[in-house]
């Protein structure tokens, strides 16, 4: 076997490659399937969640909300859409802080490995969990009754904005995940951020009969947004102006809070 | 392992300062480690020690002060920097749900090893720590000695030109410490440089050319193992009398030299040679049958606690080690 010290090519500057810096993100997120692999119950929030949630608010509220269940699918399962990428975005920062608990961070942040390619990658798998959660969803909800009104390419679409306004809300997640001190902290804060978004919103019922006050709430609130977007595409409807303010939303969350993220997972202690 | 004094330095620490709150972790710290050499950082509970491995490892900034490692500044250049490092921290830095194999696979590939080199090198170091037979369970089975074998095995997978371990075999048994002591000596033989914290003396002994003693983040001596057990003071004589009974004479005969009695043994101080010779004629003179004679260097233990002066109380009493160190001492007397 060899005795030299130094195999690798020492590096002359600060910058890697475009190719490395992929196959550090491969390699990453390849290691983050592997763990859930290793540990399936991770997978049970993103697989029972929109079961359960379509099961409960279809049945609990349908009646009362749209007078029957059948209008009531129609009407909400579309906004799960967005309540479950959110749900699941935000859950990214407590693992984020768990995995640093472990001192595994610290073993890459010793690598001379591009400042974003951990987060990047974690940002890869949870999309392909949110990816998996929505097709659940929409396939549970069509068992239920969920009729696509529009096409097979506006149904892909609506799952695109959903992941799209996740991913940047992945990138808050992952913020917090950093800057709090303990998983329980991230989850409670992730909760307090959500829980309004999700309800003062046009998620689970029509907006009119709310106060003045909420019903400005829900206007700015992208939740709304993304709920609309995606009941026009599965509905049809005017679709345009909803889905470029998701749009927005989702190119505006990465573009402030992806750098802070990174420049956190850099600084961190 | 003999280094000339002139071979350049691999780690240059000036005027090194994290400051938390009211602690002062490192208050000022110079060190120089020349290439090829193991370098121990002594130190109780609290000293600084990880302090100063996080931050020559880029984990940490420094409030005050400057270093290089390998010739990259730990400020300037983390990222080449990083490439010429490998880190086993204190506390384990593997993942628990993945398997001992694939974390160093994914080191490798971290480190830009093809797809075929990292397996290679994986496999190689796993064999090297005895953990091949554990290599696909997930490291959440492995003992903590098992645990610790895969990080220091993960911290040597590029060939780090400068090691960094921070108490490395601290929980060990025996056994595994010595495995772990010889694939040290492995990586130095193989170029590295090795920078080492403990609270061991007998592995920094062991292991260690140099020694830096630092209590509340300040260096408060440093120099080669010898020269430090110099510093405080000459050899202890050890002489085993040939019938038991005759050694409470013994010690009265030599009382005026300091001899005490000690676990049936005759124990005293010898300043030089002459003095040592004089002792053991006059032993003769007056008839004692001797069994057996020794002379050792006070151990680092003795240095630390000299050295320490009055914080030496505050230091970690190391339980277990402390009764296994003595042993140790005892096995390495030389004999005259
Ligand atoms: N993140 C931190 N926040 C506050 N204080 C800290 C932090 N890290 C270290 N310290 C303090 O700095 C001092 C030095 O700590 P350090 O961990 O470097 O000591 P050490 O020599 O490694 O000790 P040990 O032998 O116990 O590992 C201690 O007083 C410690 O409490
Ligand atoms: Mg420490």
């Amino acid at each position: 076997m060899s005795a030299a010290v130094l195999p690798l090519p020492p590096l002359d500057d600060q910058r890697i490659s475009p190719r490395a810096y992929l196959a550090h993100i491969g390699a990453l997120t390849r290691r983050n399937l592997m763990r859930i692999k290793a540990d399936p119950e991770s997978m049970f929030d993103a697989i029972l969640m929109p079961i359960i949630f379509t099961v409960l608010f279809v049945y609990v509220f349908g009646g009362a909300v749209a007078g029957s269940q059948g209008h009531y699918i129609q009407y909400m399962v579309p906004g799960m859409l967005g309540q479950i990428g959110i749900s699941l975005a935000m859950a990214v920062g407590t693992g984020l802080n768990s995995d640093f608990q472990t001192g595994v961070m610290d073993r890459f942040r010793t690598l001379p490995i591009g400042r974003a390619s951990v987060l990047i990658s974690k940002l890869i798998s949870e999309s392909c969990r949110s990816l998996l959660s929505l097709v659940i969803l929409i396939s549970f909800a069509m068992l239920l009754g969920l009729r696509i009104h529009t096409g097979p390419l506006q149904l892909l679409l609506a799952l695109a904005l959903a992941m799209a306004f996740g991913a940047g809300m992945v990138w808050v997640s992952m913020l917090l995940g950093m800057a709090l001190k303990s998983p329980q902290a991230v989850q409670g804060i992730g909760f307090l951020i959500i829980m309004p978004l999700q309800f003062g919103s046009s998620t689970f019922a029509p907006t009119s009969t709310m106060p003045g006050w909420l019903q400005a709430f829900t206007k700015v609130n992208p939740l709304s947004a993304l709920a609309d977007s995606s009941r026009a595409l599965i509905n049809g409807g005017p679709v345009l102006h909803p889905a470029l303010q998701v749009l927005a939303w989702s190119v505006g969350l990465t573009a402030v809070f992806a750098p802070l993220a990174v420049m956190k997972f850099k600084k961190r202690t | 392992m003999t280094k000339s004094a002139g071979s350049p330095s691999a780690v240059t620490v000036r005027g090194m300062a994290k400051y938390y709150g009211e602690t002062r972790a490192l208050d000022g710290v110079d060190l120089e480690v020349r290439e090829g050499t193991v370098r121990g950082v002594l130190g109780p509970n609290g000293a600084g020690k990880t302090t100063l491995v996080r931050i020559l490892s880029t984990l940490i900034r420094p409030d005050a002060g400057s270093a290089t490692v390998a010739g990259w500044d730990v400020l300037q250049q983390p990222r080449q920097l990083r490439r010429a490092i490998g880190l086993t921290g204190q506390y384990a830095s593997v993942d628990e749900l993945l398997s001992g194999y694939e974390n160093l696979y994914l080191i490798g590939r971290l480190l830009d090893l093809s797809a075929k080199g990292a397996k290679a090198r994986a496999l190689e170091l796993l064999e090297r720590f005895s953990l091949t037979e554990a290599a696909r369970r997930p490291v959440k089975t492995y003992s903590g000695g098992m645990r610790r074998r895969l990080d220091l095995a993960a911290s040597m997978i590029g060939q780090p030109r400068v090691l960094f371990l921070d108490e490395p075999t601290t929980g060990l048994d025996p056994r595994t410490r010595n495995e772990v002591w010889q694939e040290v000596q492995r990586m130095v033989s193989e170029g590295s440089t090795v920078l080492l914290t403990t609270q061991y003396m007998d592995e920094a002994e062991q292991l260690a050319d140099d020694v830096t003693v630092v209590d509340r983040g300040r260096v408060i001596a440093e120099g080669s193992v010898e020269a430090l057990k110099r510093q405080v003071g000459g050899q202890t004589l050890t002489v085993r009398p040939a019938r038991p009974e005759q050694l409470d004479e013994m010690v009265r005969c030599l009382a005026g030299h300091g001899a005490v009695a000690a676990r049936g043994e005759l124990v005293l101080p010898v300043g030089d040679e002459e003095q040592l010779t004089a002792l053991i004629g006059e032993l003769g003179r007056r008839g004692f049958g001797v069994a057996g004679i020794e002379t050792r260097l006070p151990s680092l233990e003795d240095v630390f606690l000299a050295v320490t002066g009055a914080t030496a109380k505050d230091a970690p009493a190391q339980p277990a080690e402390r009764n296994q160190q003595a042993e140790q001492d005892q096995s390495r007397m030389e004999r005259v």
